[in-house]
């Protein structure tokens, strides 16, 4: 293409005669890092269509689950996903105290989801249907608490930020940690409906 | 165009001729006709391949040497790197020879797919209608093959014999972790896998004796998990049988369950009789007394699982079948020769259950 | 008696001294070996006072070219373990035949083959890989360093820490005896209930974080860090060949990490998830594993065909014969090698259409692998060949790989791999593809690229023996193999019993022997070098008239890579510069904005092995207090935000003087 170009020698710029500043890397690099983990969920959500109907001669979704329960699991998490949305609304104008005040929501609407998780989890172990009992209940164990720990790390995460944002404020490393953070929030989200529907909702009704 | 099918044609003459010379390449000069086809499809797919590595290789030689930097008669042309008659050539070239191997492989593993009946004995006979196969069922045990005759009620360990020219029909099965049934005279391999069956059909076209194993590592007595097979005439087969009716004991569930345990070099066992069923039980992982087998579960299963008051099936389901609770030589250490978690099994039925700190203190 | 063997299970889980083989005549020796030589190493260090220059100018360092130089130390320290599993194998498969046991029993031996097997691949080839991408693909595409310098300082720590855990494995406790991928249900805690596979698990899992985060790293590198002008057509090819590895990496190491969780919670919590018993499925682990597991081939082959490019172009003095085509080429096999892992277990017995399916797209991938070797034999084609140390290997790589290209198409077809597959066919063919194709790039990629980051060429002498050494090595243990396998002798067997075999395993170790004279060579190649280093300057920072951006800067590189960066307006953009007679800035430097130092990856990395260590052997206090120990270290990193300086400008004026000193003087 250019090689006619180069038999004229033509001497364009060789040089940036400026401070190179390459686009902000921060986003995409998280953004692989969630598909990374989603990877790790289509891998336990594959392996539940696997073993889901293996009960082992044991108990199955339509015995242990109760729906209404992790219907008001899910709306928890749903509301704490609009409320983290406020918070970053509120970020974007600049107003630190209110953000903070609308990420204690979602840490508490967050807290209340992994509370309901572990009385289910516990439920289930006393009645009998504990991890090993089944592949069926593994997998269930395993899709489910993977996902209740990224919550509950998603919650270390959202103290940590609120301690630092009301050090610092709203500077940019703040705003950028936020918007990571709400990126994996939502992630969770995304991930948890994902789980509703194809373990729970299935699972009984399928 | 006669040079190179001349070429190829000494280069099959020359290989046999090769092999003969310097070692016994069982894989090459087989006995039995799905192995002879299998070694046709390596030979076919080589020259294949052939037809684009040599000049490759050559190629890369003589550019190697032509373009040298001392030679300075060759012509340097530094900015030639780009010819789109050459790209279609060096794309498509290749292409056409997966197109041609893509093809064999298509039809040869169709053809040659281990769970289809055998529909000939050998290039030139069909299968006579008049013609039983005989049925193998093989057992992978720690370290050691079980191998029943279920047609014939007698069971041997480590040795197998077949009729030359009967089709034989394998059916395959592991007790405890996965190993591979090969016998490389007779047919490719296919694995033994617990709970699960494989099926192999093959036939053995020459009198003799050759050898099997496992293809798969299976843990400390896999070097020795050996058998020799027996291809015999059908008169010698007869003897065989009645050779193992006459020496050979009973093969009962108790019998099964002493030989299961783990064990290396078994010499070879004949049974004369064996307990109807225990086949399947062991298919289904229920040899052991108060197992449930497994079809059973799955039946459950798809009737809708056990219900929550089924706690007494899960004991049933547990199995053991390397015999680690009764002192079996499962996995150890190799300075203690005792297994770390021995003292925790026998005592605690559900080891593993939830927390696993109590499990560190109890003793 | 109770109350004394209970509170010594707290303290030390299932931790006894029954676990130090001191009974092991060969791990002894090699402990004190390790001791004495660790021990010698560590006062010369104190006694040279280095303590402080190596923390902060290696250990701590988030400089890429130094992460890089570590990533590939580390893997020639595992190379050596790993050769040494190797030279075990071989002597032992040479003299155990006619009742003849041999000198390792089979629970010594098996442990050997699945440490040999997994640290080549993941603590010798992905670290070796790691390291060049990261010592090289900034200087490429013209960055000062990459994304996430810090990142990738954790990144080696905990790809180090995986090879820490493995490593104590041969000294406290023992290794997994499963073969390198730990099928379960032989890898369940029923079949193997000591320490070795939780060794196992737990040096991958924490090797796998820093893979995956460095794969995320120079993803983002790659993608956002480019020079101006330099389109995605416009890299060099190694960058493309790394940008497709780390996809590969980003996209399949998870899979690794969420499988080998499984497994472990089978092990330690109790499921059923590839269990016999209780409805598990340990077919569904093979699937998993080999969906990891053959990406992971192409993670390593990658880079290895980018070195090739580099190294042909430039030392035949010409542009890469088609570069789109080579482009496509590694798109395509990135793509491909998604679906082509049932290959692995044909014997499965999955069914005829199945088999055929994952068989045909196999071979598929010889095709763009195929117009790849044409692409460099087109780029030798009217060139002016240069016989340096790379050429050779990448010329021994073309002659070698097709071969090992050849037996790996027979593999793929169904019925021929019924009667090759685990034989010591496999065995040669995928050592045929892995030494001549990733091992070889290495070399030829450390040989290349050793001046820009030294500062001084490589002894071409001893680099010319430890190629030969190397390459005659090479087939003398391997073509053996190719006849073993088709004489049915399967892999991973440690007594024979057909006199037969003995002579081709006699050969073998033959081979094993000259490839260890090669290594040795280049560990002398690497020490004559040092001694001869003045000789063998590289003043310019351009010692083999290169082609691409790195070639630029000086040798070494100066912190910042590049005081300005350069503009790129065509392929090979350093080649085009000198053509066009580009003239280097001598004044208007600017200060330079760099990232800080930091000590949170070494420290992360070591609690990460005390926390590894812990729950191998059931030591739950220790795991307790380590993990809350990691996050505490963890978020304290995030309290601290002051991580970047600039070099002021005064500095860079005199380091890049002092450039302007020196290439005066060359003229």
């Amino acid at each position: 293409m250019s090689d006619t170009n180069v038999q004229e020698m033509e001497k364009p710029e060789f040089y940036l005669r400026e401070e190179h500043h390459p686009e902000e890397s921060t986003m995409i690099g998280f953004w692989l890092y969630l598909m990374s983990d989603c990877l790790i969920f289509a891998v336990l959500f594959a392996t539940h269509a696997v073993l889901g109907r293996n009960y082992a001669a044991g108990p199955s979704p339509a015995d242990l689950f109760d729906l209404q329960l992790v219907a008001i699991n899910t709306a928890m998490l749903l509301f704490s996903s609009i409320t983290y949305g406020f918070a970053m609304l509120e970020m974007e104008r600049g107003r630190q105290k209110s953000t903070l005040v609308w990420l204690a929501i979602t840490g508490v609407f967050g807290a209340i989801f992994i509370g309901l998780e572990l009385y289910e989890f516990i439920h289930l172990i006393h009645e009998g249907a504990g991890p090993s009992r089944s592949a069926f209940l593994s997998s269930f164990f395993t899709l489910v608490g993977t996902h209740g720990l990224h919550v509950t790390f998603g919650l270390v995460w959202l103290v940590t930020l609120m301690v630092q944002v009301s050090i610092h404020g709203l500077i940019p490393a703040n705003r950028r940690r936020l918007m990571c953070l709400s990126m994996f929030w939502h992630f969770l989200d995304v991930v948890w409906i994902g789980v509703f529907s194809f373990v729970y909702l299935m699972g009984v009704l399928g | 165009m006669q040079y190179p099918v001349k070429l190829i044609r000494l280069l099959i003459l020359l290989l046999p001729a090769l092999y003969l010379s310097g070692c016994n390449m069982v894989v090459m000069s087989p006995s039995g006709d799905i192995a002879t086809q299998q070694r046709d499809l390596i030979v076919i797919s080589t020259i294949l391949m052939l037809i684009i590595i040599i000049p490759v290789i050559l190629l890369t030689l003589f550019f190697a040497w032509h373009y040298r930097r001392s030679n300075t008669t060759a012509k340097y042309d530094p900015d030639w790197h780009h010819s789109l008659r050459l790209e279609v050539v060096i794309w498509s070239a290749p292409l056409a020879i997966i197109i041609a191997l893509g093809a064999v492989t298509w039809i040869s593993t169709h053809k040659l797919d281990p769970y289809r009946p055998l529909d000939r004995l050998d290039a030139a006979r069909p299968v006579p209608a008049d013609v039983k196969p005989i049925t193998v069922q093989v057992v992978a045990l720690d370290w050691k093959w079980l191998f029943f005759y279920p047609d014939q009620g007698i069971a041997t360990v480590n040795e197998l014999a077949a009729p030359v020219d009967v089709p034989i029909n394998f059916r395959i099965t592991s007790s405890s972790v996965m190993n591979s049934f090969y016998i490389p005279a007779l047919a490719g391999q296919i694995y033994a896998m617990p709970g699960m069956e494989t099926k192999l059909h093959a036939v053995i076209n020459k009198p003799g004796e050759y050898d099997g194993f496992s293809a798969n590592y299976s843990g400390d007595g896999f070097s020795h998990m050996r058998f020799k097979f027996h291809g015999l005439s059908k008169e010698d087969f007869d003897q065989w049988l009645a050779n193992a009716k006459s020496r050979g004991t009973a093969l009962n569930r108790d019998a099964y369950l002493k030989l299961e345990k783990p064990s290396e070099k078994e010499p070879v066992r004949y049974f004369a009789s064996t307990d109807p069923g225990l086949y399947e039980a062991i298919l289904n992982m229920c040899a052991a007394p108060g197992k449930m087998c497994m079809n059973e579960m799955m039946h459950i299963d798809m009737m809708g699982g056990g219900g929550k008051e089924s706690a007494d099936n899960r004991a049933r389901l547990e199995y053991d079948n390397r015999h680690a609770k009764d002192g079996g030589t499962a996995a150890t250490f190799p300075a203690s020769g005792t297994a770390p978690r021995d003292d925790e099994k026998p005592t605690d039925s559900q080891p593993h259950d939830g927390s696993h700190v109590p499990n560190q203190l109890h003793n | 008696m109770s109350f004394d063997s209970d509170l010594l299970r707290f303290v030390f889980g299932r931790l006894t001294l029954e676990a130090i083989p001191y009974h092991e005549p060969i791990l002894v020796a090699t402990f004190i070996a390790v001791a004495l030589g660790g021990a010698a190493l560590f006062a010369l260090i104190t006694y040279y006072k280095k303590w402080g220059y190596l923390w902060h100018e290696w250990l701590t360092s988030v400089d890429h070219k130094k992460i890089g130089i570590m990533y590939i130390i580390l893997a020639l320290i595992m190379l050596l373990r790993g050769f040494s599993d190797a030279v075990m194998m071989r002597i032992q498969q040479a003299i155990a035949f006619n009742g003849a046991e041999g000198y390792l029993p089979p629970h010594h031996y098996d442990q050997v083959f699945t440490a040999h097997g997994v640290i080549m691949i993941f603590f010798m080839a992905m670290p070796f890989v790691t390291g060049l991408m990261n010592l090289v693909v900034p200087l490429q595409i013209g960055a000062r360093d990459v994304s996430f310098p810090f990142l990738n300082n954790f990144s080696f720590w905990m790809t180090a820490a995986g090879a820490v855990i493995i490593m104590i494995s041969l000294f406290v406790g023992e290794f997994a005896r499963t073969g390198w991928l730990a099928y379960p249900p032989l890898s369940g805690a029923d079949y193997s209930a000591g320490v070795g596979v939780d060794y196992y698990i737990w040096g991958l899992q924490v090797a796998g974080v820093g893979t995956t985060l460095s794969g995320i790293n120079l993803i983002a590198t790659i993608l956002k860090m480019r020079a101006p002008g330099m389109t995605m057509m416009k890299m060099p090819v190694f960058t493309w060949t790394s940008l497709c590895t780390n996809v590969l990496i980003v996209a399949s190491f998870p899979v690794l990490t969420a499988t080998l969780a499984l497994l472990s919670l089978d092990r330690y919590v109790g499921t059923n998830f590839f269990t016999n018993d209780l409805g598990g499925n340990p077919m569904m682990y093979v699937n998993l594993i080999w969906i990891w597991g053959h990406p992971e081939v192409y993670i390593l082959i990658l880079p290895a065909f980018g070195i090739f490019s580099e190294v042909v172009a430039t030392f035949c003095g010409k542009r890469l014969f088609g570069y789109a085509s080579m482009v496509y080429a590694t798109v395509v096999i990135t793509i491909l090698s998604y679906i082509v892992w049932l290959h692995h277990f044909f014997t499965m017995g999955s069914g005829a259409s199945v088999n055929s399916f994952f068989g045909i797209t196999t071979m598929i991938i010889s095709i763009p692998t195929g117009a790849k070797m044409f692409n460099w034999l087109f780029t030798m084609y009217r060139g002016r060949i240069r016989f340096e140390v790379p050429m050779l290997w990448t010329i021994g790589f073309m002659v070698t790989f097709v071969i090992g290209g050849m037996t790996g198409v027979l593999l793929a077809v169904p019925p021929a791999d019924f009667v090759l597959h685990n034989s010591l066919f496999l065995i040669a063919h995928f050592h045929n593809v892995i030494i001549g194709g990733v091992v070889f790039g290495l070399m030829a990629g450390v040989v290349y690229w050793f001046p820009k980051a030294f500062g001084f060429k490589l002894d071409p002498f001893w680099g010319k023996m430890s190629f030969w050494f190397w390459l005659t090595g090479f087939y003398f243990a391997f073509m053996p193999l190719y006849v073993l396998g088709l004489m049915g002798v399967t892999r991973r067997v440690s007594q024979f019993e057909d006199p037969s075999l003995q002579i081709w395993f006699v050969i073998a170790a033959f081979g094993a022997l000259l490839i260890g004279i090669g290594i040795l060579s280049f560990l002398i190649q690497l020490f004559v070098s040092f001694r001869r280093r003045n000789e063998l300057l590289d003043l310019t920072g351009d010692p083999w008239d290169g082609r691409t951006l790195e070639w630029a800067t000086s040798s070494p590189p100066p912190d910042y890579n590049f005081a300005f960066t350069p503009v790129v307006h065509d392929h090979d953009s350093w080649w085009d510069m000198k053509k066009r007679g580009y003239e280097r800035p001598t004044e208007g430097f600017l200060p330079i904005h760099m990232p800080k130092n930091t000590g949170a990856g070494i420290i992360l990395g070591g609690i990460s092995v005390v926390l590894a260590f812990a729950i191998i052997w059931y030591i739950w206090w220790l795991a307790a207090v380590s993990f809350i120990a990691m996050l505490a270290v963890a978020i304290g990193h995030t309290f601290n935000y002051k991580r970047d300086f600039y070099i002021p400008v005064e500095e860079v004026i005199e380091t890049e003087n002092k450039r302007t000193t020196l290439l005066a003087g060359q003229v």
